[in-house]
Order: structure tokens, then C-alpha cells, then sequence
């Protein structure tokens, strides 16, 4: 049985197309969007919330899109063990609702940065993760003007001690560098999973690099881990 | 009637980049004597409301609730009477 | 005309000259009207009879351009864009279009509408921009002035167009002190909708109600010239900001709303508010439909109290359509816009009188003929006074010859000069701030090809687009320039798998009353033309833009070419050109019996030596046709590894980036020594027509076989190599340096300048 991809549609949403091909059009799951005025996301087995800009976030991201009436649904839905993945602009969405801990602070360089990074893959333990190796560098785009993840340290040591820290910014080789965090994050960290391993949010696109087309395809390994996840607990 | 206004700024903790990019271009242009520079948000709103506690009740509900996300930033208010000429 | 309680100044000509217009003009305006024009009115004829909108002194050389072609499903100038058939049901809608002087004064905001403005010239069209691109000029960066107005345009462009949602694929950015106060911000977009499905800017049905929908109108970018009437007081004079504000996240919001509204069969018409905002739709629409409009200006959604007729009518708010909907469906239409929380007003319908009426609370405050304003109809058309400008003898009288030739111990120092100059340095510190990827599509973008290639979802095809133009070339020698910006621009094309289709232009021109500057106008356009009839690339449309001046003189004559490709079998011929693999095999592929260049017009001349000077560079059409023929065929027959064409610095520069965008290769390179003898022309000569291509050596007989019949060369200099960068000529080491040295003087370059903002 398919996976049921539910996409969310906020009116400011850019890469919801994208996250959308990838599950339909790649993976061959099922999936919808669900637009931001709707109150109930419906039968879905796992959400995204992409990236891109809400609500305009010209206020600060993600800070409106968390009273749009989908994402009381999104709450509830993930504090009943749901999967819930939010990208970019989703994870800065999920912070401002929530869902995890710290926020994501305007860039250190003050610019826009889209590039490729090396990530670290740092946790196995989560269903989006499951099916990576430990240490694993995935090379993934980022793009975002606030992607500098913020939080305290007490929380930051509680994050890594329970091992929620999912991957860090790194270099080609797995060696986690300042020359390698591509907006001053928190101890390189480029994303995070909460305390029960449903929710992951990430700064970097990994739906922008699943297909060879578009180069090296390190962003299905994510997704494949997902459907794999998704199929055995069907 | 109510005139509040609010800046909202990053916590002293955290590192401000807007203003230390500032800061240095300030001391780049001979403004020695400047030590810190910290930049934010100003935000004005007018609020219809029986009293000044009212006013500002609700102007602090809307800088935690929307406004500034606490997690970074710090808010500050103030409330003037809008007296009508 | 009625009596209107509005508080407006008495029409004279000197109000008409404040307005732009000449004597002769309002002369014009008096005779066509029968009458003395209202205030609005005058408004009115004055912005469409602008250059800006009514193209008066271009249209007559711009209707010399090739504007026919099998592909183009709208000729140029018809509608908002081009629109060209690319098969598979598919049309490809796309123009550039310039927003110079808002820049100049504004550049975060001027570059960042200029990004919206275009974007709706697509989307008006039915169809969704899926790739944007741009092609910037500045003074020195020297200049702190120019750091500052660099910076804030590429910030605009990249919040615009990150925030919108396009991603930003390519484009180019140039820098001399010619551009110096007066930048050139063209910016281009690309869409892509199904044969069939598009949209018209046109008014037709008696009775149809006419809709403005988006943004609410404000005092944005009201005619300059309005300033100095008398009747303005300070006080308002300052609620009056001539630049307009973006807002993309209302733009994202029209573009899915105008996408489903044309969807829904709703949609008789509809045209984005660009220039001249309500007053430039109403009449284009209602010329086009050969109808007419009412239009109650009061029921317009304003920003600002107090706004009056006349500054509606002129207002250039952002973010903006006007639509006409069919009669019975305007609850579709309706709804649609309430589902993306925009305005949808209706304002007025469509007539049958030909003429654009304006009524304020019921009263008549305009009343004219469409006719009589839009582009084609009754607005003058001027043909101009031409003079060869003596520059040229000065410039043209270079005599290489007379120029020492580079010693080989300086060959390194000039190589790392011209490496390091913001001309060739690596463009990252820009495009970086852009988001390249957004929406999947682009399988190359900016920074390791000549063009970006977007794949069409659904399809094996692709697209290559590029913008070009040596304004250097233009200068030196305008109507050899204009063949080489088209030309150059389908190279660039052609070298990144692509099939060149077809072009739009921005013309970037001076003062068109200065006759000097008009000859350098008609001479460049009739270059454009020979190429485009060359190599079958129709004009579908663009955008002129003259007054581009510095405080000396006019900026170097800039027609940005904006080239659209075709890449037939996007997996397997999309070309990019970083080396692949060590071994591979370093062939110049070149016009048979090609001669050697030399230095005149060239990066090098320029920045090395301070000179601008000589004709432009080598080139002739028929050499040019042959080469990109051979070289589209030895890629769609897959023998090519890398392909590069020698443009900017030469055949030196060529090398140098195919190694500093591959995976740490470097190079031997070993040149025969051309006929002159001189080391100059060799490494840096921008002769044209010249494109280097990397083979694996099991496939270069295949190569040679394939190209045998043609008049071409492909002449063997040099092997991809692990480790070091070498070039010897006729045996002796000219350079030899390793790549990463290379590289940190390439990648450096740009933001070493920009870091040093304030000093």
C-alpha cells in the first residue's frame, strides 16, 4: 500500500510543487495538497510543510502561518505520533508553533544563501532517518534568508543528549566545521527531530535533489527511509 | 484611544548581525565614540481602549502572541493617549 | 464635459510641457480632441504618448526587425510577451524588459519591481514563469556609490524573486565606468503554458464588466513630470513617492489567482498595470478589441485618502491587473480572488464607441478616443535625426601593431588581473543570493554553462535561455556589435545543447534627440536584424529604454539580447562546461582556416592596458552559422564532453573556467603560435565564432568524422589533467599554476570588493 502524502498549501507556499512531484511523481506514493484555510487534513499518513514564504513573512517566518486553521490540525495530528517533516520555511513554521524547540534567526551574513551543503547525518533514530548509516554526508541545497538555528543552550544540550540533533552542517568529507555552516546555526545544526521522533524540521531541500536529473540524488535517501518507515508499519 | 509603540529587539544574549554590521560601518566612518549598536523592529498601533492598563494588556498579548517570538526576542512598550485636536 | 468639484489646474501649454509633452504634441492633442483636454485627459495623453509607452522614437527601426517565424504564435508587440510554439502542445511566453532609472534612484526597490513587472507580463499571458534571469551593468566598483546601488539591486531581485517563487537561472553582470550613475537593470522571465490556453490583453463584448483586481491602488510612481505643477502644494508634493514598493507575496497571490481565473473560462481579457498603471490598460485593451470602456474610477480600491481621478488614472502601483469577465461570470471571478484574500472590483465594462471614458461619482472626467493612444494608433511616431559620431575615427584608428606584445614572464600577472577583474571573476557572491532551484526545474543554473537549461516536467525537452550583450563591442562598432550580441547569445545557447529559437531584446540607449546617439541606436539594431535573419531567431518583442546617460555621455549602447533554445532530448544533451575527466582530449573548434585574432575591443586591451578601443572583434555571420552548426551536432550525436565558448578574456580565460568549475582538474594546454606571431591575440584575442570542447579521445575520431564536411576546424590544443594548469607555446611554459591557486583568485575577487564597502 502507498504512502499518503499530505502537502500543506499556504498561500505563500514555493515548494510545495516540489515536495508534492517527488512523493507523487518519484516515489509513486499517493499525495494531495491541503490548502492553509482548511481545518482538518483528512487521511494522510505522513506531512510536509514546505518551503517558501506563508504568509510573506514579513514579519518573521513562519509567525502567521502558525494561526492558519491546517495547523491546529497539524498539532494535533503530530501530538498523536503522526509524521509531520517541515522544510525550510516549514521548519521555521513548526519552531514558531511549537512543534520543536528554538527558532530560526535571520542568516549571519544578513543575505539570501542557496547552495549546495554536506550534511551529517547524526541520528538513525527516527523514521525519516532509519534508513540512513550513521555519519552518512548527504549533499542537499539550502535556500533561506532566516535559517540560523537559535535556541538555548540548555536546550541544545538536551537536544544532542537524547540525540534529536537529526543532521549538522558539515563539510565533503563529515567533518563539521564553521566554514561549512552556511548561516551561523547553532552548533551547525541544520535539523532537529521533537521528543517523540515524529516530527523532524530541516533547513536544507531535500526534495530539490531526489532525481539524477538535477544532480547528485542524495535528498531520496530521505524519502526513500520515510516510505520504507511508512511500509513496514503499515 | 491608544497609540502604542512597540520595539521589539533580539535578546542581549544573542548575537545581533544587523547591528554589529552596522556598528563596524559606524566605526569604519569615524564614529568612535559609538560601543554597540542593536537594531529591530518598531512597530506603532493605534487600539481603541477604556484605559491605558487596557491598552497595554492587550498590546503585550499581541507581542507574545504574534509580534516577537520570545524565544530570540525581547518587546518594549509604550502608550500614549491619542488626545483628538 | 461636466462640472467636476475637483480642485485641478487650468490646462495650458505650459501644463502640457510640464507634462512632457511638445508644442507640437499638445498641438496634436488639441486638434485630435477638438477640444482643450481635461486634466485627466492630459494626463492621459502625455503617459501613453511617453517613450516609454508609445516606443515613438524606436518603432520605426524596431519594425525592421525580423518579427515572423513559423514558431511565433503572436507577433512581437501583440501581447505582453512573446509566445513561441515549442511542440508537444507546449508555448514558451517570455521578454525582458528594463528598469533602469528606478534603479538608479531606488536600486533594492527599482530592481525588485522590475522583477514583479515582467513576471506579470508572463502570467497575463496564461502562462506560469518557470525561470527568471537578469543581466545587470554598473560603474566601477571602485566607486563606493556603485557598491551600494550593486548590492541593493541584487538584493532586490533576489528577496523579489526567492519570496515569488521563480527561480533565478542565469544572467550577467558587467561593469565600466560608462554605466557609472545610470546602472542597467534588464530583467527577463520565461514561462511556459499549453498551446491554446493563453490569454489576450483585449476588451471585446458590449456589456462585459471590466475588473480591477490585486493590489489596492496608492500614489506609486505618479508621472514625474505632474511634480512641478503649481497647483501641488509641499505638503503633498511629499505624499507623492515616485518609486514604487514590491510586495512579491502579493504578486504570488495574483499570479495563482490570475492562472486560475484564466483557467476557469472566466476571462475574456485581461492585461497586468505596468507603466501608466489603469490608464495604459484601459486603452491597449479597448484599442486591441477595437471597443471601448467606462471606467468609474471612484470604485477603484484605493491606499490613500484623498487620491484624485487624475492620480488613479496615473498611478503606477504594483502588483496589479485589469480584467474583463464575461458577462455572468463574475462570480467565478469573484471567488477565485477571494480564495487568495485579493481585491476583484468591478470598475466599469466594455462599449462599443471606441473611446475610454472616466467617470468620478457619475461625472465624465475623461472621454477619448483608445485610438488616438496606443502604440500602432494615433500616437507620433518619429523618425530621427542621424550622425555617425566621431568617436568612432578615434576609436577605430587602433593600430595593434603599435602596441608591445606581451612578454612571456607578464603572461601570469595578466592572466591573475583579468581573473580577478569583476568582468570574468566568478559571479557566486551573486547568484548565490538568488534561489537557483525552487519548483525542480533547473538542471543547470548559474555559474558551470553558458546557458541554463530548464527541463519541462512531462516532457523530454528542455529549455536553454541566456541574456548577452558586450556593450564594449556595441560601442566600437555598433552594427557588428548588435550581430555579435545576437550571435554570442545563440552561441551560448547552442554550447549548453540547445536549438536557438528565437530572441527578446533591451535596448539600452542614450538620449534618442542626441543624433550621435540614434545612429549608434539604428546601426545596433540593424545588426541585431542580420543576425536574427541569420540564424532564424525572430524578434517576439522586449523593451526600449533610452536615456541611459552618465554625466559625460551616453552609457556604452547595451541591446540585451535575451536568446531562448530549444534542447531537444534534455537528459542526454544538456552540456555544461567544467572538465570532466582527466585524459580527455582539449580541441578549439573555429571558422576552417581561421586566421588568429587580435587584441582590439578586448577584456584585456580594457582592463589590462586602459584601453577602449579598436573595431569590435573579429567576426563574420556565415563563419559563426557553421560553427555553432557543428557544434549543436557533435553534441546532439554525443561526443562532447564540456563545451565553452571564447568569449570575455579570450581563449586563456575559456581554459581557465572550464578547470575552476570542474571537480579540481587542471590542464596542459599546448598552443601552436597564430600567424602574427603575437602572444597576445593568442591567449586573449575575442575573436568570435570560437568554441572549446572537451572529448574523450575514443570518441574524437567520431568528432572529426562528424565535422569533416563543414567549414570548421577543430584543432587540438591540449588534454585534461589531474593537478596543474599549464599553457606552453611552441614548447615554452607561459603558465603553470595549480587550481586552487586559480581558484582563490576567481571565487575572491567579487567579495574582497564588495567586504570593502565604506573604504
Amino acid at each position: 500500500m502507498s504512502v499518503r502524502f499530505g502537502v500543506i498549501v499556504f498561500p505563500g507556499s514555493n515548494c510545495d510543487h516540489d515536495a508534492y512531484h517527488v512523493a507523487k511523481h518519484v516515489f509513486g506514493q499517493e499525495a494531495r495538497f491541503i490548502w492553509h484555510k482548511e481545518a482538518e487534513l483528512g487521511d494522510v499518513d505522513f506531512v510536509i510543510v514546505p518551503g517558501g514564504f506563508s504568509y510573506g513573512d514579513y514579519l518573521r517566518s513562519g509567525a502567521i502561518a502558525r494561526f492558519s486553521p491546517i495547523m491546529k490540525d497539524v498539532v494535533r495530528f503530530a501530538n498523536s505520533g503522526g509524521l509531520v517533516m517541515g522544510i525550510c520555511n516549514g521548519f521555521q513554521i513548526l519552531c514558531e508553533s511549537g512543534l520543536l524547540p528554538g527558532a530560526l534567526m535571520r542568516n549571519e551574513s544578513l543575505r539570501f544563501v542557496c547552495k549546495n551543503v554536506h550534511l551529517k547525518t547524526e541520528s538513525l533514530d527516527s523514521p525519516f532517518t532509519q534508513g540512513l548509516t550513521s555519519g552518512e554526508v548527504l549533499r542537499v541545497p539550502v535556500a533561506h534568508g532566516e535559517g540560523n538555528y537559535f535556541a538555548s543552550d540548555d536546550i541544545l544540550d538536551q537536544l544532542e543528549d537524547q540525540g534529536r540533533v537529526a543532521f549538522r552542517y558539515c563539510n565533503e568529507n563529515g567533518q563539521v566545521t564553521k566554514e561549512s555552516n552556511p548561516n551561523g546555526a547553532s552548533r551547525n545544526i541544520a535539523g532537529i527531530l521533537n521528543e517523540g521522533r515524529n516530527v523532524l524540521g530541516m533547513m536544507p531541500h531535500p526534495e530539490r535533489c531526489a532525481e539524477a536529473i538535477l544532480g547528485r540524488p542524495d535528498g531520496a535517501r530521505i524519502f526513500t527511509s520515510i516510505v520504507d518507515a511508512l511500509s513496514v508499519g503499515a | 484611544m491608544f497609540k502604542a509603540r512597540i520595539t521589539v529587539t533580539l535578546r542581549p544574549s544573542i548575537l545581533d548581525p544587523q547591528g554589529k554590521a552596522s556598528h563596524h560601518a559606524l566605526t569604519e566612518l569615524g564614529f568612535t565614540s559609538i560601543s554597540s549598536v542593536r537594531i529591530g523592529k518598531f512597530i506603532e498601533m493605534d487600539i481603541a481602549a477604556g484605559s491605558v492598563d487596557a491598552a497595554r494588556a492587550q498590546a503585550e498579548e499581541a507581542c507574545t502572541k504574534l509580534l516577537a517570538n520570545q524565544v530570540m526576542e525581547d518587546f518594549h512598550i509604550d502608550i500614549d493617549e491619542i488626545v483628538s485636536t | 464635459m461636466s462640472n467636476v468639484t475637483l480642485n485641478e489646474p487650468e490646462i495650458t501649454p505650459e501644463l502640457a510641457r510640464e507634462h512632457g509633452l511638445t508644442d507640437e504634441e499638445y498641438g496634436w492633442v488639441l486638434e485630435k480632441l477638438g477640444r482643450v483636454p481635461t486634466y485627466v485627459e492630459l494626463g492621459i495623453y502625455s503617459v501613453m504618448w511617453s517613450e516609454h509607452c508609445s516606443y515613438k522614437n524606436s518603432i520605426a527601426e524596431l519594425k525592421k526587425l525580423p518579427r515572423d517565424g513559423e514558431a511565433l504564435l503572436v507577433g512581437a508587440g501583440e501581447e505582453n510577451a512573446g509566445l513561441v510554439d515549442i511542440g508537444d502542445g507546449m508555448a514558451v511566453a517570455f521578454k525582458i524588459e528594463s528598469h533602469n532609472h528606478p534603479s538608479a534612484v531606488e536600486p533594492y526597490q527599482g530592481a525588485a519591481t522590475g522583477v514583479g513587472g515582467i513576471q506579470r507580463d508572463i502570467f497575463t499571458m496564461g502562462a506560469r514563469p518557470i525561470a527568471s534571469l537578469n543581466s545587470l551593468r554598473f560603474g566601477s566598483l571602485d566607486n563606493p556609490r556603485v557598491r551600494y546601488l550593486f548590492d541593493g539591486v541584487v538584493r532586490g531581485i533576489g528577496d523579489y524573486g526567492n519570496s515569488f517563487g521563480v527561480p533565478t537561472v542565469g544572467g550577467e553582470v558587467y561593469f565600466d565606468p560608462s554605466y557609472e550613475g545610470n546602472p542597467l537593470v534588464n530583467a527577463m522571465s520565461v514561462g511556459i503554458v499549453e498551446v491554446g490556453k493563453t490569454a489576450s490583453a483585449i476588451a471585446i463584448g458590449v456589456g462585459n464588466p471590466v475588473y480591477i483586481v490585486g493590489s489596492a491602488t496608492g500614489r506609486d510612481g505618479i508621472h514625474g513630470a505632474t511634480f512641478a505643477s503649481e497647483e501641488i502644494s509641499e505638503a503633498s508634493e511629499a505624499k507623492r513617492p515616485s518609486v514604487q514598493v514590491g510586495d512579491p507575496f502579493t504578486e504570488k497571490l495574483l499570479l495563482e489567482a490570475s492562472l486560475e481565473v484564466i483557467n476557469s473560462g472566466a476571462v475574456v481579457g485581461i492585461q497586468d498595470m505596468g507603466a501608466a498603471g489603469l490608464t495604459c490598460s484601459s486603452c491597449e485593451m479597448s484599442e486591441k478589441g477595437e471597443s471601448g470602456m467606462i471606467i468609474h474610477v471612484d470604485r477603484v480600491p484605493i491606499r490613500e485618502e484623498g487620491m484624485t481621478p487624475y492620480e488613479i488614472m496615473l498611478s503606477e502601483s504594483q502588483e496589479r491587473m485589469l480584467i474583463v469577465c464575461e458577462k455572468g461570470k463574475e462570480d467565478i471571478l469573484e471567488a477565485i480572488f477571494e480564495k487568495w484574500d485579493l481585491h476583484a472590483v468591478e470598475i466599469g465594462e466594455v462599449t462599443d464607441d471606441g473611446r475610454v471614458k472616466v467617470l468620478w461619482h457619475g461625472d465624465l472626467v475623461a472621454d477619448v478616443p483608445a485610438e488616438h493612444l496606443a502604440l500602432g494608433g494615433g500616437a507620433p511616431v518619429y523618425i530621427r535625426e542621424t550622425k555617425r559620431p566621431t568617436y568612432l575615427d578615434q576609436t577605430g584608428a587602433f593600430d595593434e601593431s603599435l602596441v608591445p606584445d606581451l612578454a612571456v614572464t607578464d603572461v601570469r600577472s595578466v592572466f591573475e588581473t583579468l581573473l580577478a577583474s569583476p568582468n570574468i571573476a566568478s559571479k557566486r557572491w551573486v547568484f548565490e543570493q538568488y534561489d537557483t532551484m525552487v519548483r525542480t526545474n533547473t538542471v543547470v543554473g548559474p555559474g558551470p554553462s553558458d546557458a541554463a537549461v530548464i527541463r519541462l516536467k512531462d516532457s523530454n525537452k528542455g529549455l536553454a535561455v541566456k541574456t548577452d550583450c558586450n556593450g564594449r563591442y556595441v560601442y566600437l562598432n555598433p552594427r557588428k556589435g548588435g550581430q555579435i550580441a545576437v550571435s554570442e547569445a545563440a552561441r551560448n545557447v547552442v554550447c549548453a545543447g540547445g536549438k536557438p529559437v528565437a530572441i527578446t531584446n533591451c535596448l539600452n540607449f542614450g538620449n534618442p534627440y542626441k543624433p550621435e546617439v540614434y545612429w549608434v541606436f539604428k546601426e545596433a539594431v540593424g545588426g541585431m536584424g542580420d543576425a536574427c535573419r541569420s540564424l532564424n531567431t525572430p524578434v517576439t518583442g522586449g523593451n526600449v529604454s533610452f536615456y541611459n546617460e552618465n554625466p559625460e555621455s551616453a552609457v556604452f549602447p547595451t541591446p540585451t539580447i535575451g536568446m531562448l533554445g530549444v534542447v531537444d532530448d534534455v537528459e542526454n544533451h544538456t552540456t555544461t562546461f567544467p572538465f570532466k575527466n582527466s585524459g580527455d582530449i582539449i580541441v578549439e573548434l573555429r571558422p576552417a582556416g581561421f586566421p588568429g585574432g587580435g587584441i582590439e575591443a578586448s577584456e584585456y586591451l580594457s582592463t589590462v592596458l586602459g584601453r577602449t578601443e579598436g573595431d569590435a572583434p573579429r567576426f563574420d555571420m556565415s563563419e559563426e552559422l557553421a560553427v555553432q552548426e557543428a557544434c549543436l551536432r557533435l553534441i546532439t550525436n554525443g561526443v562532447v564532453q564540456s563545451a565553452h565558448d571564447v568569449s570575455d578574456g579570450g581563449l586563456l580565460i575559456a581554459l581557465a573556467e572550464m578547470s575552476l568549475a570542474s571537480d579540481n582538474l587542471g590542464a596542459q594546454i599546448d598552443l601552436a603560435p597564430v600567424a602574427s606571431g603575437r602572444m597576445d591575440g593568442l591567449l586573449f584575442s575575442e575573436a568570435q565564432s570560437r568554441i572549446v570542447l572537451s572529448i574523450s579521445p575514443e570518441r574524437l575520431s567520431r568528432a572529426q568524422e562528424l565535422v569533416a564536411s563543414m567549414p570548421v576546424e577543430m584543432v587540438r590544443i591540449g588534454v585534461v589533467a589531474d593537478g596543474q594548469f599549464t599553457v606552453k607555446v611552441a614548447g615554452t611554459t607561459v603558465l603553470d599554476i595549480a587550481p586552487e591557486a586559480m581558484n582563490d583568485i576567481y571565487e575572491n575577487a567579487l567579495p574582497n570588493r564588495m567586504s570593502n564597502k565604506l573604504k
